[in-house]
Parts: structure tokens; sequence; C-alpha cells
């Protein structure tokens, strides 16, 4: 061999570190696309404003008029950080259900929290039938959140049987899809006509349903979860490696978990219960992380995060400029936008990305 | 202070079938490498599983520091199965192995232990490869890093070298040996090479259908009758020119 054996060693140790950085160089890259995208956002609407009328409204500068303050903080401003919060918490739910599951197919959408919700949803709107009847203001919202977490409990619980596997648990997600779309339809199919464009609206998923209360309560689950997943950052990588394994390294697999199944299950239903159901961000989001950044927790979340907020925020830029003056709902958008991107990400990485 | 190790009619159920029972050794020591033979499914890896905590089951399995049992000693196991789908290189996932139940930030330390055992490995020309890329030997290379790297005083591996290539084995086998006499580790591993096992072993546990029916010096247990009963195949123990014992197969029983 021609290196020498010390010389060898120090290179292990600095190309990790090259590659840390380089990490941490995409994380700034997606926070950046990230800030961009909601100056953007927040200029794009029925009356545009340039990118220097935005930034100096937001650091409140007395060049801009009122009327240009006002719209951007008090209409555009919930929008646009819903987008970005309801993007992180979807894609952070889905990074740690496909690393919880092991399942590259694993995301809020495909395991029936979506549907579930929105068939929690569409029994308020047909009905008016509140699953907690005291708070009338939220009850489709509160409909949509019980039912999802119903869902994700159910699965949990399965799961906890003896012998079911994360293969058993995705397949049984994905007949609660089956599920919960048949019931759907089938409130759809009783529902007047009114309650049912109520119901497709909802379940296209909008943004503009947007206010401050929901977007601090959404930005409060999302700001409790990220710390816990982050404490078990290497707790949460070795589960990649398999259940054995990590045990064998002294995780408790299962508490791990069912810990983890909780957070995600807030994590995925507060948002789904707000805005409707936004499919494909949790599935998305991940793997672009994943081709960016790889598996390790450290870097794997903050990148889901980034770049499923990214994703939404961009979607929504697109969702106002298609047709000017016309606010397409975002759930219609996402898959339309994402899909490409996700697809030349795929076609481009010459690694295997699962 | 040499870690130890001793089990005490210990056993595994799965719901109500007992898959293994009565299992009980002397003191295995730091120092001593002892490997576990038997035919297969005859419950190894069920009684690897239960020395590291993974199975329930009775008995009593004592771990010791030298002379008193607290701290435990820290052992490492090595599942058989090292198939894996991540993305992760094979530097990210040594470290992390180390970084289990260890302090989050990542010291210089840790990083030179792990080159130090990727090294002793021979596997540092593929440390930023993604696992998924990896051949099965190669996959067995890193999942050993992974314990060595976690410093272990007690080290269970469960055929660490059955996708190995002849020269890997051989080496892994002899690295294995020293490490346990340097650094004074206990190490008890399942392997189906008798050969092998006459190379590196100092003691032997058999095991068949679920109970151990042989302990003690290698060369006192495996024998041409242990051939006949438990492998059902004849043969014989013959020495080399160095007079190194090795196994001498025949064929199957009453076929020779």
């Amino acid at each position: 061999m021609a290196h020498s054996p010390a010389i060898a060693i120090r290179e292990g140790r600095g190309a990790y570190r090259v590659l840390v950085q380089r990490k941490k160089l995409v994380l700034l890259a997606l926070g950046l696309v990230l800030a961009l995208s909601v100056i953007a956002d927040l200029g794009l609407g029925p009356a545009r404003y340039s990118m220097r009328e935005v930034v100096l409204a937001l650091m409140g500068s007395p060049e801009v008029s009122l009327q240009i303050s006002v719209v951007i903080w008090d209409i555009r401003m919930p929008v646009a950080l819903m987008a970005v919060i309801v993007g992180a918490a979807l894609s952070a739910a889905g990074a740690q259900m496909q690393t919880i599951l092991n399942n590259p197919l694993a995301s809020p959408f495909t395991l029936g929290i979506s549907a579930a919700a929105s068939f929690g949803a569409s029994v308020a709107l047909v009905f008016g039938i509140g699953f907690l009847p005291w708070a009338i203001d939220y009850v489709v919202s509160l409909n949509a959140l019980l039912m999802a977490l119903a869902a994700a409990l159910f699965i949990h619980f399965m799961s906890q049987r003896r012998g079911v596997t994360v293969e058993t648990i995705v397949l049984l997600g994905i007949t609660l899809v089956f599920t919960f779309n048949a019931l759907l339809a089938l409130v759809q199919y009783l529902a007047s006509e009114q309650a049912l464009a109520a119901v497709v609206f909802w379940t296209m998923g909008s943004l503009t349903r947007a206010t401050w209360p929901k977007l601090a309560i959404t930005t409060a689950v999302l700001a409790v979860s990220l710390p816990l997943f982050m404490r078990r950052a290497w707790a949460l990588t070795a589960l990649r490696l398999g259940d054995d394994k990590a045990a064998s390294f002294g995780v408790n697999v299962r508490w791990l978990r069912l810990e983890t199944m909780m957070i995600i299950s807030l994590l995925a239903a507060v948002p789904v219960a707000f805005v409707g159901t936004i499919g494909f961000i949790g599935l998305v989001g991940p793997h672009i992380a994943r081709m960016l950044v790889g598996e390790d927790q450290r870097y794997f979340l903050p990148a889901s995060v980034l770049s499923g907020a990214a994703i939404l925020s961009l979607t929504s830029v697109v969702s106002k400029s298609i047709v000017p003056g016309t606010i397409f709902p975002i759930g219609i958008i996402t898959a339309l936008v994402g899909v490409p991107f996700l697809f030349s990400l795929i076609m481009s990485t010459r690694r295997r990305a699962w | 202070m040499v870690a130890t190790l001793q089990l005490n009619q210990v056993g595994v159920r799965y719901g109500k079938q007992e898959v293994l029972s009565g299992v009980t050794t002397p003191v295995l020591k730091g120092g001593e490498v002892t490997a576990v033979i038997g035919p297969n499914a005859a419950g190894k890896s069920s009684l690897f599983r239960r020395i590291a905590g993974l199975l329930d089951g009775p008995g009593e399995i004592r771990l010791g520091n030298g002379a008193s049992p607290s701290p435990a000693p820290h052992v490492c196991y090595m599942p058989q199965d090292t198939s894996v789908n991540t993305v992760l290189t094979v530097y990210e996932s040594v470290l992390l192995a180390r970084k289990q139940g260890a302090p989050r930030k990542v010291t210089d330390e840790d990083l030179q232990e792990v080159d130090r055992v990727l090294f002793s490995l021979r596997i540092e020309p593929i440390a930023f490869k993604g696992l998924n890329e990896l051949s099965g030997g190669q996959r067995q290379l890193v999942s050993l890093a992974q314990v060595l790297v976690r410093e272990p005083r007690i080290l269970l591996l469960d055929e660490p070298t059955s996708a190995l290539d002849l020269h890997r084995q051989v080496e892994v086998l002899a690295l294995i040996r020293s490490l346990a006499r340097e650094r004074d580790i206990c190490v008890v591993l399942a392997i189906h090479d008798l050969n092998q096992v006459l190379r590196v072993a100092d003691r032997v546990m058999v095991i068949d259908a679920g109970t151990m029916v042989g302990c003690g010096p290698v060369e006192d247990v495996i024998t041409s009758t242990l051939l006949q009963n438990i492998y059902r195949v004849d043969g014989r123990i013959e020495r080399c020119s160095r007079l190194c014992p090795h196994v001498i197969i025949d064929g199957p029983i009453g076929q020779a």
C-alpha cells in the first residue's frame, strides 16, 4: 500500500469533517431558498409587491406605505408562515415515519392519517356533527385531528402486537387509506350539493384557512417535537441499522418507536386538521433530505424540515402565479411541483437513494 | 479488572415454546475465546440474544468485573443478520455505534477510535461508501467494526465470519483473538467451521436441540465422537506437520 497507516487514518477523520461541513452548507442553502421563497410568497397576491418593498415592510421601514405593511403583515404573513410550518411539520412527520417503519413509502398520507382527517372533517362539514360538541368554532379541525390521532394510535397499537413487522404496519396503513376513502365517499354521497362542495374543497387542502391562532398551535407542536427528536438523534439513526443492531447498542427500540409514533401523530394531524389534506410533502421532503445529506439524523431531520418547508412555500408561490389573481388550492399544486423536482433528483443521483 | 461471564441454568422461551434450556457454564474470563458450536437452529443465536439482554427467559446471567459484580462490564453483541437498507456510510454507522448512550457531541477521540477500528479491520478504503452498496462480507466487517468501536469488555459475536473469504476469516479471527488477549475481552463467538474453532478458541460450548451438550477445552470437546453425534459425519482429528489439530471429514455417517 502506498500510504503509511498514520496517513490513512488521518484521512478518514479529515474526510468525515469535510463531509460534515458540506452537510452544514446544504442546510444553509436550504434555509436561504426557504427565506427567498417566503419573501416571494409575501410579494405575490392580487396586488404584487417587489422584493424590495417586502423586505422594507418586514423591517418596519417608514418608506413603505401603511397599506402595503398591513397587507403583508396581517393578510399574507399568516398564510406564508403557515406554508412554512405545515411543510416543516409534515416533512418531519414523514421523515420519522420512514425511519421508525423502515419503509420509503411511509408518510402521513400513505398510512391513512390524512385520509382519517379528511373523513373526520367531512362528518363535521356534512352532518354538522362534532366529536367534541363544546368546541363549535374549531369543529372541522377538531374532528379531523381526533380522527387522525385515532388512526395513528390504531396503527401504533396494532404494531405492538407480537409478530407484527414493519411491512405489516405499512400494509395496515394502506388498508386505512382505503377504509377512510370509502367512508369519505359515503359521506359525500349522502351530502347536500353545498356540503359536498365544502368537503371537496377541504380535501384539496388550502392555506387560505390560516389564522394566527392556528399558526401558533401548529408552531408550538413543531417547536416541542423537533427538540425531542434531536435529543434522540443517535438512537433514531441507529434504527436504520435494524432493530437487533439498535437494541444491541442499548436502544430501547419499542419505547423509542412508541414515543416517536406519538409525536408523529400530532405533527401529522395538527396541520392536516387546519389546512386540509396536503399529501406528498411528508413523502417527498424526507427523500430530498436523504439524497442531500444522508441519514444521520443530526442533519437528516433539519434537512427534512427545511426542504418540506421550502417545497410548500414554493408551492404557495406557484399556486398564486399560475393565474394572476387566483389562488389554487395548495394540495393540488404540491404534487405537481414536488414530483418533477423529486424525479430530477432521483435521476441525477448515481447512488442508491434508499 | 477482568470481565467475567457465567451462565446458570439459562433458557429462552418464545411464548410457551422453550427453544433453549438449562445452559450452565463455568466462569468465562476476559482474555479467553469461547466458541459456541452446534447444528443450525440448535439455539445458538437465541443464547446470544439472551445474554445480550434482547430476550427474556429463566436462569441467571452473571456479569462481573473481576471480583465485584458491579458495575456490569460493557457487553456488545454482533447479530448474525447484517443486512441493511440505508444510505448511511460505513464511517457514519461506526461512529453512531460509538455514540449510543454517550454524550451527543462528537469528540476528536471518537473520530480517532473510529479510524483506528476501521484500519484494524482494513475497511478504511470503503469508509465513505453507503452500507447499501457493500457486499455481504464487507457488511460483516462493518458490523464487527460497530461492536469493536464500543470498546466491549464482553464481546458476543454471532457467526462473525460466515460471509468472509478464507483469508479474511483467518485475519479477522486472529484479530479477535489478539484483541481478547491484549484488552482482556471475554469473547464468545458462534462459528460453524471447526478448523477455525481449533485455531482460535480456548473453550468450546456445544449446543444441540436447545440444550448444552458439552463444554470444555477445545481438544477435549472436538472429537470424532462429536462429529458423529452432533453433526452425523464420519471424521477424525489429526495433527498437521506443525502439530496443529485439524478436522478431516470422511463423509456423511455410514457412507465413508
